[in-house]
């Protein structure tokens, strides 16, 4: 049970940043499904990282004693969230950091762009974020004149693209190198036109962009992600080096850290550094960890401000089911394996969280009814729970989100589902009535005329005929066939 | 030892043959099966659409009718999954604290088919005879709800005649996921078509599975395609010997 004292906490912000779609999520994925090309593209990505994530969890004895841990780690830092973050606020304080409070994504993205324009810059380069992404950051700067510049591989393609991100950790999933090389040549300043899809190539064409970037850029923008409330010190985990080229070189440093990052002690890492690599990337470690504490005189940027960002997740934590999900660590090993988004993409999901772990974050966020069709964009297959890194039961989380979309639109017009969910539970109250409902299979072998299956109904079952056939019902039911036969077989 | 056969609400309703066959082979394994005539369904299809609330007569329905039974079998994964995991998250939410311990206590009663054979009968070796080309699919909640892993492989590796072929990428879930197939239906199909595709590529005449739900799925693509291989449940396997078969 919960209990609220006060207002209950606000969700989300509409009108602001990318939490939210515009069309449900069956209409965006039967778009999605009928694009061979996006097809191709993440079958491909997506097995070949399920696969590389396979073996470098199967070389690790306890892993399954490493998720419980973490599990442990992240439900203790929710369980004291506030102490821990005015703890954060503290020790970051305390090492020269600016702390700033932002409630939701407008005021995250005032509080960013005021401090940028204090600096008189009107480039900033960015690390990847998905909590930047989720307000909405590079939009907001640019309506104040500022560039914001992506430097993460993946996230360039899709900003020079004018594109949107697709998965958490692999943005750009849904294209393919030869994609890639037409779009640099086409928009990338200064390329080789005669630019070959070598992903070696493309690698080093981007990088001689990026250092221009570096090297005149100075103030940069980033996420984290963790943060250690007893040091103050906040970490970001990449591949390419590109982040860290902006946490080192810039004069100003800006964080914007969702309040779920926080973890309460430094050797809360050893369990965490363990886990996210192998989960995400599927390597046994990454190649550039980059932590820092506050402000270094005479090393690295010299003014630093962690935005601390709620937009949804206080509504998020207390909802006593769906709070887990604010565990996630942003590993994507649950969209790598599920089903679903292995054929939609990450787009078909509206929000920058895609696949199982944006199924539930987003609605949590944004309150169900905003995001209403994607907790039922899922079979609850249960993949997705098999390979958090945190143990985040997202088919339970799913289906008590699916819960309360029943129960708050409960007072809006009886749709057709509920009228034929709320007759089959009346029908389904006790055996007589369920048994004289069994009269009905007479109207179903009609239907197959005499074929032994049912090629076509009437809507809303046409739904599975339009792909699957349906057996015509037996002549006579099993409970039918028991009574007959005198209770044996 | 009374043994209650649940036979679902799918079962009784489209697919007697299963429960038939569930009740032929426990009984030629020496057991006598009971059919409570008061069950209905667990109400999975009420509780995994969002209708928990209504889900709870079907609950308290379900546990009277299953009180009295020393053991509960059903041939489906992912009924008894309900009934394991969810009827007690139901009985908390909107129930009363008898029917909690009441869920509990059917909950542990309760076992798939080939958990019931393997872990409690401790057999493996059912002395079927299907003289077929057979492949496989581990359900998704036999697989990872339930935990069964190899019980059902173990069984089928005992069956005469029968030739076992591995169905490449098992795992993956068809794509039913009930009501998930009329709410995304595009989805639903993009995911059946790869699985029609694997279960094609094996050669296998059958496809076998321990819940009728999915392959109620698999098959509706097998048959719309005419590709004239057939799904048959796990217990309709293993239900008949050589001797029954030949009389």
């Amino acid at each position: 049970m919960t209990t609220f004292l006060g207002m209950p906490p606000p969700t989300a912000p509409r009108g602001v940043g990318q939490l939210r779609g515009t069309v449900p999520f069956p209409h965006a994925a039967r778009v999605a499904v009928e694009d061979a090309q996006l097809r191709r593209n993440l079958a491909h990505a997506t097995t070949s990282i399920r696969a590389k994530r396979a073996a470098v969890v199967a070389e690790v004895p306890d892993w399954e004693q490493l998720r419980r841990a973490g599990a442990a780690i992240k439900a203790a830092a929710m369980a004291r969230l506030d102490e821990h973050l005015t703890a954060l606020e503290a020790a970051v304080t305390a090492r020269g950091g600016t702390v700033h409070w932002a409630r939701d994504a407008h005021e995250a993205n005032r509080i960013v762009t005021r401090l940028v324009q204090a600096t008189g810059e009107r480039d900033v380069v960015k690390v990847k974020s998905m909590a930047t992404q989720e307000i909405g950051l590079n939009e907001a700067l640019a309506e104040a004149g500022i560039s914001a510049h992506e430097t993460d591989l993946a996230e360039l393609i899709v900003q020079l693209a004018g594109d949107r991100p697709s998965h958490i950790l692999v943005p750009a999933i849904h294209r393919n190198r030869a994609e890639v090389r037409d779009l640099f040549r086409r928009r990338m300043p200064g390329v080789d036109p005669r630019l070959s899809d070598d992903p070696a190539a493309l690698a080093a064409a981007a990088r001689s962009y990026l250092r221009e970037r570096f090297l005149s850029t100075r103030v940069a923008i980033c996420g984290a992600n963790f943060a250690v409330a007893e040091t103050g010190t906040c970490l970001v985990v990449e591949s390419e080096g590109n982040g860290r080229m902006c946490l080192t070189l810039p004069d100003t440093l800006v964080c914007v850290l969702g309040i779920e990052k926080v973890l309460p002690r430094w050797s809360d890492l050893e369990v965490m550094l363990q886990l996210l690599p192998r989960s995400s990337t599927g390597e046994r470690m990454n190649p550039y960890t980059s932590a820092w504490t506050g402000v270094t005189p005479g090393d690295g940027p010299q003014a630093f401000h962690l935005v601390l960002l709620d937009n949804g997740r206080t509504a998020a934590l207390a909802d006593p089911v769906g709070r887990d999900a604010l565990h996630c660590i942003k590993c994507s090993a649950c969209l790598n394996v599920c089903p679903v988004y292995a054929r939609t993409g990450g787009h078909a999901y509206g929000s920058v969280y895609p696949g199982p772990i944006g199924a539930v974050l987003s609605p949590l966020l944004t309150g169900v009814e905003d995001n209403a069709s994607l907790p039922f964009a899922s079979t609850l297959c249960g993949a997705c729970y098999d390979v958090c890194p945190v143990l985040i039961d997202i088919p339970s989380i799913l289906v008590d989100l699916r819960r309360r979309h029943v129960d708050e639109t409960a007072t809006t017009v009886p749709s057709a589902e509920r009228v034929a969910l709320a007759t089959a539970a009346w029908a389904m109250r006790d055996a007589g009535r369920w048994r004289r409902a069994g009269r009905l299979g007479r109207i179903g072998r009609l239907l197959a005329r005499g074929h032994g299956r049912i090629r076509t109904l009437p809507p809303p079952l046409s739904a599975w005929t339009a792909s699957r056939d349906l057996p015509a019902p037996p002549t006579e039911t099993f409970r039918d066939y028991w009574e007959r036969s005198g209770r044996h077989d | 030892m009374r043994i209650g056969l649940f036979v679902t609400c799918l079962g009784d309703a489209l697919f007697p043959q299963v429960g038939r066959a569930t009740v032929r082979l426990l009984k030629r394994l020496g057991h006598e099966v009971e059919f409570p005539a008061g069950q209905t369904c667990c109400g999975q299809m009420h509780i995994n659409t969002g209708y928990q609330r209504q889900a709870l007569p079907l609950v308290r329905n379900h546990v009277e009718a299953f009180a009295s039974y020393d053991v509960v079998v059903a041939p489906s994964g992912s009924c008894v999954g309900c009934v394991r995991h969810q009827h007690r998250l139901v009985a908390e939410r909107y129930g009363d604290p008898d029917l909690v311990a009441a869920a509990v206590a059917t909950a542990e009663r309760t076992y798939e088919l080939s958990e019931l054979l393997v872990d409690v009968l401790g057999v493996e070796d059912v002395g079927a005879w299907f003289p077929h080309r057979v492949t496989y699919h581990p359900t998704c909640h036999s697989l990872r709800v339930l935990r069964v892993s190899d019980k059902p492989l173990r069984l089928l590796r005992n069956v005469r005649g029968l030739e076992l072929v591995e169905l490449p990428a098992a795992d993956e879930c068809c794509g039913f996921g009930g009501t998930f197939a009329l709410k995304n239906p595009d989805t639903s199909t993009a995911m059946l078509a790869d699985k029609v595709r694997h279960v094609l590529d094996t050669g296998a005449e059958v496809v076998t599975a321990g819940d009728s739900s999915c392959l109620m799925h698999i098959g509706g693509g097998l048959s719309r395609l005419r590709t004239g291989t057939r799904p048959v449940h796990l217990a309709e396997v293993l239900a008949d010997t050589a001797d029954e078969a030949a009389a």
